[in-house]
Formats: structure tokens, sequence, C-alpha cells
């Protein structure tokens, strides 16, 4: 048994661990990141955000192809897909950006270990024979697929967003349980695709955690693309047949049950945390109720010397809320002020058009007793997206009613998720509506819409 | 050739001071190093120097106003008016204009508005200093401006509160006034105590017969040798700190998620000041003797009235000793000096009948004594047995020689 010392030992390579291994590295700690997935970037570079977002392109230039370069004046005849070759690419899209994370741990000299770590008593991290010893233990253990009891999922049939980003062929009917982020965008690949897509959604809405005016809106131009809903449906039973699935839906408070067929079934209805074989119980480290594990506002677990960000520790289940808790905390253990602002974490559907968003919706605000105004610009009065052809959506910013500072922005449009940025740079510094009313923005430019309905607040909007 | 006046940096965690009067007017001649004008922060009043001699050419921030680290106050001009000094040879005698570097590295630290707080102010004519920005870093927000205007006109100025017989708009039977600063966080801090502790007292009550026959006896000795009259207190701070030994929770403090105990004894000793209280602290008050204790407090005593008191005389107290007795008070219920746990109540001492060991009654002069302390960190146990600790080494002082 070989033994090491490091100042900082990560458990889990992706957005979370691996960002806190480079940052602990440039101030100047030892630091070891174990991972066992033989790949650096956890879910959302290897099976989530990125292999998603090179379908979602993909996939986007087909339809595009098919359906909007006519009214270019573009034509062309025969498109057809290479479903072989639209896989390769997104594959070599994700190899390429592990590799580049190892380039930066071998750049930074973080030492990467691969295998599954596990806490062996207290500064101490197993990785198969190797004992590691830490000063620092940082948990970045992610999340995983939430099962839904009574749909077993098989990755072939019953697939989760893993095999949702593999199929070997377009399916015919595609039923994808749950409307949140991960439903809608890879429903939008499948459908964009040839699929005929039904999602099926226990809540009332589309989107549900949304601004209830983005989840009706949404709904509503994902429909008129072709997508179909049943809200406030559950899904009670699968029965994998040869020629497909038989799920058995049920509405939401009971009822007379209905059968639904399709080709492959999407389970998207959640993550949870992810800490088996870890070691975590056995060290004592505290968990809610849903296996989260706790920590204080230093990340710290019940565990002295033991930290834990990302997934694990439940919030936003978001990629770069977990690079931001492993920056700050990194800083922290390097004795500075390390500092994540959740009030300001945005979140992107990558959807077409793009839905994104940054602090409350209408409804929390109310919830709240909140006095606050509305500023609203559709992106049909905005130059560049007539210019573009994509005309879908608006910019929605909430303000206080008396301070005018910035509680939230909704945005469904083309580039929403490059939008949201000056919004929440806006928040971060308590920044007024009238403070991004106030900045110039070049024209012409998608960004204007945000300008105008920083003006709508005020009741001033220019060009509408 | 002008020199600007800027707030200097005022301590530790003090970023703000309001400016509590100018002692010179526009066209005054003043002399480098002469105190032009008085600034209140949170816990001190501190005077501003001229950086250089010359003629205080412009007032920038009236009294009133608060103003951050490195803001300018006002400018002193060159050139001494003819009438002060001999022209020709004088302006070349003129001091030395002070290094800028210093105040030009602290102008940059204030910080640039938003534009729409920057737009508001110019219409309102309102200085950046005038406002208390509340954003990332102390930036001056839309909100902050807007709540600056809608706070009620500036306090009267002293010279129409003494025209108050006059006929006015106001109510002539009451007087607003604007809190000081130190008004102001005393009123913070305390309720922040309430709000955070689980707060509660106990009480017991000290026979001085013995302490006031031992003062007695040494007060002549003690104060030839000393220089320096042997007051209670020194009993007082010295029987605490023998009860701290051996509570440390009641010498501890929450901080987070963690206890904190304190190996060490720096015990607060509230003064009452023209402008409320402070609470100056008494060093390791374990290792030092009586006398050292006794002048350490009298020096803060003359500090505090002259509101010399400094701000890292006032931090970092493990432990509370405030003496309502001094304006009578016969019971009381001390509220925390936070982060702190506990706080001790003196009280007036009285002659009260009282039952002797064999049944007698005698007159004895007798004094309550409080403890309020935090029970999130202190049990009652704790608490009531530091209590009794303290009365029994104020009791029997010989006691606190024996550590016992």
């Amino acid at each position: 048994m070989s033994q090491d010392a490091y100042d900082v030992v990560v458990i889990g390579g992706g957005p979370g661990g691996y960002v806190a291994a480079i940052r602990a590295a440039q101030l100047g700690m030892t630091v070891a990141c174990v991972e066992k997935r033989g790949a650096l970037g956890g879910t959302c570079l290897n099976v989530g955000c990125i292999p998603s977002k090179a379908l979602l392109q993909s996939s986007h230039h087909f339809e595009e192809a098919n359906h909007h370069f006519a009214e270019h004046g573009i034509k062309i005849k025969g498109v057809e897909l290479d479903l072989a070759v639209m896989m390769a690419r997104k594959q070599k899209v994700v190899s390429d950006n592990t590799k580049g994370i190892e380039f930066l741990f071998k750049k930074n000299k973080v030492a990467y270990l691969v295998g599954a770590g596990r806490i062996d008593g207290p500064g101490r991290v197993t990785v198969g024979e190797r004992v590691l010893s830490a000063k620092s233990i940082i948990i970045a253990t992610g999340s995983d697929v939430t099962p839904l009891p009574g749909v077993d999922i098989d990755e072939a049939q019953i697939v989760s967003s893993t095999g949702a980003l593999d199929l070997p062929k377009v399916p015919k009917h595609l039923v994808v349980i749950g409307a949140g982020v991960i439903g809608l965008e890879l429903g939008s690949v499948w459908r964009r695709l040839g699929a005929q897509v039904t999602v099926v959604e226990f809540l009332d809405r589309a989107l549900p955690l949304h601004d209830g005016e983005i989840s009706k809106q949404m709904q509503r131009i994902l429909e008129r693309q072709g997508l179909a809903f049943k809200l406030s449906t559950k899904v009670t039973a699968a029965k994998n047949g040869k020629a497909g699935v038989t799920l058995t839906l049920e509405p939401a408070q009971g009822g007379k049950t209905e059968e639904l067929k399709a080709d492959v079934v999407l389970v998207a209805i959640g993550r949870r945390p992810h800490t088996d074989g870890l070691g975590a119980k056995e060290a004592g480290i505290a968990m809610d109720k849903r296996g989260f594990i706790t920590v204080d506002s230093h990340f710290r677990t019940s565990v002295p010397g033991i930290y834990a960000i990302g997934d694990v520790i439940g919030g936003a289940m978001l990629a770069h809320k977990a690079e931001d808790e492993g920056v700050a905390l990194a800083e922290q253990l390097a004795g500075q002020a390390g500092h994540v602002n959740y009030e300001a974490i945005p979140g992107v559907v990558y959807t077409w058009p793009e839905v994104a968003n940054v602090g409350k919706t209408e409804e929390q605000l109310k919830a709240d007793g909140v006095a606050y105004k509305v500023g609203k610009f559709p992106f049909t009065a905005n130059g560049r997206a007539r210019a573009n052809g994509d005309m879908d959506g608006f910019v929605k910013i909430l303000a206080d009613a008396r301070t005018d500072r910035l509680l939230g922005c909704h945005i469904i449009g083309p580039a929403a998720g490059d939008l949201i940025a000056e919004v929440v740079l806006g928040m971060e510094f308590s920044a007024a509506a009238e403070d991004i009313a106030r900045t110039c923005h070049a024209h012409p430019a998608l960004g204007e819409a945000v300008k105008e309905a920083a003006l709508a607040v005020d009741g001033r909007p220019i060009h509408i | 050739m002008s020199t600007q006046i800027v707030v200097p940096v005022l301590g530790e965690s003090v970023s703000e001071a309001t400016v509590a009067k100018w002692f010179k007017q526009v066209g005054d001649v003043v002399a480098a190093d002469e105190a032009i004008v008085e600034l209140e922060t949170d816990k001190v009043t501190i005077e501003v120097n001229a950086p250089s001699a010359g003629m205080l050419s412009d007032i920038a921030v009236p009294a009133g106003t608060s103003v951050g680290v490195g803001a300018v106050l006002g400018t002193i001009g060159g050139s001494i008016s003819p009438s002060a000094a001999p022209p020709a040879s004088q302006s070349k005698a003129e001091p030395p204009k002070p290094p800028s570097p210093a105040p030009v590295a602290r102008a940059s630290e204030v910080k640039e508005a938003a534009p729409s707080a920057k737009k508001l102010m110019a219409e309102n004519n309102l200085q950046p200093a005038a406002v208390a920005g509340t954003g990332k870093d102390g930036r001056i927000t839309k909100g902050d401006v807007l709540e600056t205007l809608a706070q009620p006109a500036k306090p009267p100025s002293p010279a129409p509160a003494v025209r108050a017989p006059e006929p006015k708009a106001e109510d002539p039977r009451e007087q607003r006034v604007r809190m000081t600063r130190l008004r102001k966080r005393i009123a913070e801090r305390l309720k922040e105590a309430q709000n955070t502790a689980a707060m509660l007292t106990t009480f017991n009550e000290v026979d001085m017969t013995a302490l006031n026959s031992l003062r007695n006896q040494y007060k002549d000795g003690f104060e030839k040798k000393h220089g320096v009259k042997l007051g209670f207190m020194s009993f007082f701070v010295k029987a605490c700190v023998t009860g701290l030994k051996e509570w440390p929770a009641v010498n501890g403090e929450i901080d987070g998620d963690d206890l904190v105990y304190k190996n060490y004894y720096d015990i607060g000793v509230a003064v009452g000041t023209p402008n409320g209280l402070v609470v100056p602290v008494v060093r390791d008050a374990d290792r030092i003797s009586f006398a050292e204790v006794e002048k350490a407090i009298a020096a803060y005593g003359r500090k505090a009235r002259d509101g010399k008191l400094t701000i890292e005389d006032m931090t970092g107290g493990t432990f509370t000793i405030s003496n309502g007795g001094v304006y009578g008070s016969l019971m009381s219920t001390p509220i925390l000096n936070p982060p702190q746990s506990a706080i001790l109540g003196m009280h007036k001492t009285q002659m009260r009948p009282m039952v002797m060991p064999d049944g007698r009654i005698e007159a004895r002069p007798m004094m309550y004594l409080a403890v309020s302390y935090d029970h999130r960190i202190i049990d009652g146990r704790e608490a009531v047995s530091f209590l009794v600790r303290v009365k029994e080494c104020i009791e029997d002082p010989q006691r606190i020689l024996l550590d016992m």
C-alpha cells in the first residue's frame, strides 16, 4: 500500500470537484482529485450538459435545413439524417473536453487518481489499494437519476438521460416522463430528428419551477413545434414488450387509468444525491432525509475536516452552482473569504427558443409579499430577432416597486442563456432596473430586448 | 497650492463616520496639525487635524453628514490671507505639502456609484458621501439614494434648537434630533443581543461589610503608594476573574456552530459618558495587580470624559461589568454585550436589616448583584455558581488572594 499526503483530496471530478481542485492548487495547496468514471467532467461533461448541447445544436441544424432554410430562399432537396455521424461528433466533443480538464490538471499540478474514493476515517481516503491522507477532504460526488417506482430503467427501452443521449435510432414514439429541463431538452432533440414526442408531467404545468408566465408561453411554443403534453398525470406502471413499452397513466389526483404505448420511455423526473460507496455514513457525516449531505454556510459537514459541495449538498443542481461553491471553498481553505451568492444563480433550458432565468419568479414575490414592478419586451419588436427570423419569446424583468432593485429576470428567446448574463451581473451589484436601462446596448442586437424590458419597468420602452 | 482634508482610516471594521462639528469656518486660517473637524464613528469621536497650514477654502461635507474612509471633507488653500501673514516671504516659508500618495490611495476606496444613483444624486444635489452605500463593496445603489431622499429633512442645527420659543411650524412641545452614530450603534447592538441570545438573569446579594473595612484599612496607604484610589471595581474585576476561571463558559462565546472558550480575561467596564454608554476593556485582568486594574479604569474614565477613547480601547472584551449603582439603581437586568455571553450588574449599596447566622438582626451594607447570560452556551448551574463565587469573593476578599 502506498501512502500519499495531500493538503486537499477531492472526491469526484465533476464541475464542482475539478474546479475546487484547480482553484485549491492555484492557491498553493497540494491537491489530488479522485474520479471513478475514468473521465473527468462528471455528469455535466460526460452524460449531461455538454453531450445534450451537442445533440441540440446538431438537431437544430437538421430542423433548420428541413423547415426554415426555404423561408431564407435556400432550396435543398433530400436532407438526410446520419445519426451515427451525429453521435460520433457528440462523442468527440465530450472526449476533447474531458482531455482538456486532464490538461488543466497537469498544468496546475493536480494529481488525478482514477478509482472510487472512499472516506476511511478522519483525513483518510482510500482509492483501491492506495491510501491518501488529507488535511481537508472535499466531497463532490454529485447526483444520480431519480428512479420512478414501477418504471425500471434498462437504458434500452426505458432510458435515463444517459441512454437518451445515445439511442441507436430515432424512436417512432418517445414518451418523456417529467416536463423539467432535461425532459424538454431531450424531447426537443428527438422531436427534431423525427420522433413523435409526448411529455407526461405530474404537476399542472411544463417547467413547473419556472415563472408561471414562462411555463405557459413555453408550453405553447413547444406544442406548436409538435411536442404533446399530458399534464397533471402520473405514470404508475410500465410493461416492456417486444414492440415497445406500455405505460399506465393515471390523473395526478387519482382516477381512471389509461394506457400509452411508446418505443422508448425517458425517465427525467429529477436527480438525487450520489453517495454510494463513499463511506460517508460510516464516517458519521450527517445527511438529511433525502440523502443530501448537510453542510453549514462554509460547506463544513458534521465531521471536522470534511467538506461537501455541488449536487450532493442540494440546492440548485447546476454545474455552475457547483463550480462557484468549489471556488468559494478552495478560497476559504486558503484563508480567503470565498463567496457564493445564491440569489443570483442563472438557470438555462437549451430548447429553441432558449429559456433563462435568474432570481425570483412572480409567484415567489407574491408569496413573499414583495411589492414589485414588471417590465416586458417581446422579441417580435427587436430588430435583430426579426432579421434572424427568431421572434418567439420575450424578456421579463422584475424589480422592487420602491427601490427599483432587480429581483428577477425571465427570458424566452434566441440566446436567452447568454442574454441573462448581464442581469445576473446587475443583480450581483444590487443594480436597479434603471441601471440596465441606462447602459448602452449595441444595435442591432438581441440584448436590446433586455434594455427595453428594463425601460418597461418604468413604463417607458421606446420600441413598443 | 491646496490640500484636501480626507477622512483618515478609522480603525478596525469601521468604514464610516458622521461629521459632528466643524471647528473652523471657510476663510479661517489654520495651522498645520490644528484640529479642524470632529468625526463621530460607531465607537468614538475623532478629531481630524489640518494636513497643512493655510486657509480653509472649502467645506465639502457639512455637519450631520455620513462620510466613508478617504472621503474629502474640505480643502485648505495654500495662500494665507494677507491680514494673517506678510505676503511674499511667507508664501516661500509655507510648510511643505504633505506627501499626497496616501490620501490619493484612500480616495480610490470611494466606490463608483450605479448610473441610476449618480443621476438621482446629481438631480438632488446630494454628495455621494451623504449616502450610505449598500451595494457590492459599499457601492451606492438607486435604492440607497431613494432611501436618503426619503429620510426626514436634516436635523435642526443647534441654532434653531436654541431659538425654540419662536413660533414654528414644528410642534414646539417636542424636539426631533438625529441619533448620533454612537447612540444608533448602541441601539443596534443591544437589540442584536436581545434578538440573538437566549438571555436571562440570575440574582444574588452581597454583604459589603468585609470589603468596606478592608478598603478603610488600606485606602490611604494604597493611594500613597500607587497614586490611585482603591475602589470597589478592582475587587469586582478580580472576583469575576476568579469565577470565570472556574466556569469557562461564562467567559466564552458562540461563533457560528462553535463554542469559543477563552483563556484570557479581558474585562469590559461600562462607563457612562455624556453621549452614552461605552465599555473600555481592562486587558489581562488575571495577570495584573489591583493597582493596575484601578489605574486602567481611572485612565479610561478620563479618556471617556474627554472623548479620547479609541476603538482599540473598546474591542475584544470577554466579559463585562456594568455598575448601575452609581446612578442609584437598586436592581436591574443588564443586557449582554455581544459576542460576550455574560454580564455582571452591580448596584447601589444600601443598609438593610439582615438576619445573622445566630438569629440576630443587624443593619448591613447590602448590594444586589445580577448576572445576565446567554443560556445557549451557559447552563443555569454555571451562571448561578459563578455569581455565588463572585459573592463569596466580595464577602471574604481573602478568597481572591487564594484563588478559591
